[in-house]
């Protein structure tokens, strides 16, 4: 094994890194905490100047490299910027990229890659998460025109996106994954209404609900019916590397410089504590590293993206509760208060964690996949 | 595309050849009743011969020496084979042992005709090395005495008594030994020390995967309810809880080869998880190994049911190793404390 990345890729870093440091600020840190979006014009804006993302989106025309793109993420990631709006716009925007018509690319592919519009996913219903084929969100054609009815859940960073993949629903009356068509709506088409969805994280995600909602047939993305070989395109795309499995490294880095200014860093059960979480952070880096660096070589990481969710996100969780710990009550003070741990990350991490082991795919839908794919026994569902 | 040819977490044709050579001997020569039989002293004296006989023990010394100029890395794809299978003999012992005493190596270590142990703590006032891994049959001990690595060469006690890894393990000293030579420094035994963790890691990852495997196995032949037990999704989670272990293990102990080997420039930055420094990353390796082991044959052996608990079923053997091979270097906790002083710079307690 060689584990010297290659200077493309290093050289990545480098810009990536100056950038976040000239756009992530104090204040838009503050601003992401306190509007619940999680998302940075100004990180986009440094990275679209550079010509930085339009690099890594996957299938694009310069050759795009899994390994640069997992370069982006885990630097975006360890350095604690937010990256969520990125990796979805930059995903859509590949899928469009790669089935779309001239049309769609000219309007979404362009306007994402300039950094002029995001991109939010419809996948997720009220009554279907996991099992997302299930969804049942419908869209009848009228002519030339689509009518679609229904709601999504979870439509993060909608508040700021200007389109939505859309799953639908085009014929209920064949098996569920091969009756579902996507749209990309733009998000100011009438009958489309945001509703905030408040999250213990300070996130603040959204339910958008379709009413009587007519979309031009140019805004179907594929054929009729075959939305689900799109959905595991989309999979395909994001090979595992775009984020989600760092979040360890930023927690450990101010529970550290807590424990120094409160002079518990000679604490030998800590110490212990934090070198395996050191050991795990590392190995959660190197799994994911290992995805980009099987699909730089022709292969599909599938079982490789879904086995570091779960091993990161289980160490993350547990490191999160026993730092808080470990802070005593101080851990409890969040954000601006007098006296917090590190200024409040150990207890915006610990109202953090939760989530981490169930979106994007939750743990059990990891594990079936790593049971499925990688010790390939039986399908338990 | 960037350039793959640098950047590579494959195996090179080298060590994918030491790796088919080792498995082959060991499957042939080393199958589960070698292993057996060698209990409860856990040495196979007839299958060390035939490591002797292949070059085995020297295949980590310099070519200037006499031996065969083996990497890191080749060793790794070794010693990962003797986990998987189990085999009784101190290669790994061997291996670093050898390779600790430079030019001045004995022509009967070199050859393996003499085994060669490290002691992985140093020698306390009165001399004595503590419990030593190999230490009942190794003729010559290699540890940290003072700020001097000393070879110590003495007739090889025997068993100690029973253990629950059967592992060759007794108590040397310095004292009453036919010879105490100084071969090196304390850096050189914190080398030896890093070399130990890499090579101790590959074999708990090789043990690790043989137990999934052996694990696997099992769950679909063994029905319950009229259906393979591997068939339901708690069985199937179970499982799937320990292969990022394993992959995660293999990848760590393969970066840390390639740092001893003289990959990285050196970094420990735990603040941006950025750590190329060798002997850090032989111990997060070692470390991770063997909460690895522990996982992958705890899991195993539960789902083997009662049947796991049988001396008659080889998981157990699996159980005992991943645990007992792990130890015998000193207590993991104590391990990982000392890993936390060369993360954690400065705040030494």
């Amino acid at each position: 094994m060689n584990f010297d990345l290659p200077t493309s890729a290093l050289e990545l870093r480098e810009r990536v890194r100056k950038i976040v440091n000239e756009t992530i600020t104090d204040e838009v840190v503050e601003r992401q905490h306190r509007t619940g979006v999680y998302a940075s014009q100004e990180l986009l804006d440094g990275l679209v100047a550079e010509g930085l993302f339009a690099r890594v989106m996957p299938g694009g025309d310069s050759g795009s490299d899994p390994i640069e793109m997992w370069t982006l993420f885990s630097e975006l990631e360890r350095m604690g910027a937010p990256y969520d709006d990125l990796a979805v716009s930059l995903i859509v925007a590949a899928i469009v990229n790669k089935i779309g018509t001239d049309f769609q690319r000219e309007q979404v592919v362009t306007s994402i890659l300039s950094g002029q519009a995001r991109a939010c996913l419809g996948y997720s219903e009220p009554d279907s998460g996991s099992d997302v084929a299930a969804c049942v969100t419908k869209a009848v054609r009228d002519g030339d025109e689509w009518v679609i009815d229904g709601a999504k859940m979870w439509t993060s960073l909608g508040q700021v996106a200007q389109w939505m993949l859309l799953l639908t629903r085009t014929d209920p009356d064949v098996p569920k994954h091969k009756g579902l068509t996507f749209f990309l709506v733009p998000m100011d088409t009438p009958g489309v209404t945001l509703q905030p969805v408040h999250t213990m994280g300070d996130e603040v995600t959204n339910a958008t609900f379709l009413d009587n909602v007519r979309l031009s047939d140019a805004w179907r993305l594929g054929e009729v019916n075959r939305g689900w070989g799109i959905m595991a395109m989309g999979i395909a795309f994001e090979r595992g590397v775009m984020g989600g499995t760092g979040n360890g490294i930023p927690l450990l880095r101010s529970f550290w410089t807590w424990a120094r200014e409160a002079g518990r860093d000679t604490d030998p059960a800590i110490r212990e504590f934090c070198a395996e979480l050191a050991i795990d952070n590392h190995v959660a880096m190197l799994l994911t590293q290992k995805a980009a660096w099987i699909a730089a070589t022709g292969g599909l990481p599938g079982a490789e993206g879904s086995m570091v969710k779960y091993f990161a996100n289980e160490s993350y969780q547990r490191a999160t509760e026993r730092l808080m710990d470990w802070c005593g009550p101080a851990g409890l003070l969040g954000f601006h208060v007098e006296g917090a741990a590190a200024d409040g990350w150990i207890e915006y991490n610990a109202r953090h964690a939760p989530v981490t082991t169930i979106y994007g795919g939750t743990t059990e839908v990891s594990r079936n996949a790593v049971a499925e794919l990688h010790l390939k026994l039986p399908r338990s569902r | 595309m960037s350039d793959v040819s640098t950047f590579d977490l494959g195996s090179s044709e080298e060590e994918q050849l030491v790796a088919d050579t080792f498995r082959a001997l060991f499957t042939n020569e080393s199958p589960v009743e070698v292993v057996r039989r060698a209990e409860p002293l856990g040495f196979a004296p007839e299958l060390w011969g035939s490591l002797l006989e292949v070059g085995a023990p020297s295949m980590g010394v310099s070519d200037d020496h006499g031996g065969g100029g083996g990497t890191i890395g080749q060793l790794v794809a070794a010693v990962t084979e003797l986990g998987a299978s189990l085999a009784p003999v101190p290669l790994v012992e061997h291996l670093v042992a050898a390779r600790a005493f430079g030019a001045a190596i004995p022509a009967d270590v070199l050859d393996g005709t003499a085994i060669a142990t490290l002691a992985t703590t140093p020698a306390d006032a009165s001399g004595s090395f503590g419990i030593v891994p190999a230490g009942a049959i190794a003729q010559v001990v290699v540890g940290l005495r003072g700020d001097d690595l000393v070879a110590v060469r003495s007739a090889a006690p025997g068993p100690i008594g029973a253990n629950f890894a059967c592992a060759p393990l007794a108590v040397r000293s310095c004292v009453g030994a036919e010879s105490v030579e100084v071969i090196g420094d304390a850096a050189a035994f914190r080398r030896a020390v890093a070399e130990w963790d890499a090579l101790m890691s590959a074999v708990l990852v090789g043990l690790a995967q043989r137990s999934l495997d052996i694990g696997l196995e099992y769950v679909r032949t063994r029905y319950q309810f009229g259906v393979p037990v591997g068939s339901f999704q708690s069985v199937q989670h179970g499982l799937a809880t320990v292969v990022p272990f394993v992959e995660g293990a293999r990848l760590l102990t393969g970066k840390a080869a390639w740092a001893l080997d003289g990959g990285g420039d050196g970094a420990v930055d735990v603040a941006m998880n950025e750590i190329s420094e060798p002997h850090a990353l032989a111990r997060m390796a070692f470390l991770f190994a063997a909460r690895t082991a522990a996982i992958s044959t705890d899991k195993s052996l539960h789902y083997h049911g009662g049947y796991g608990y049988a001396e008659e079923y080889d998981i157990q053997l699996y159980y005992r190793r991943a645990r007992g091979w792990a130890l015998a270097g000193g207590s993991l906790g104590t391990r990982t404390r000392d890993l936390a002083d060369d993360l954690f710079p400065g705040g030494a307690a």
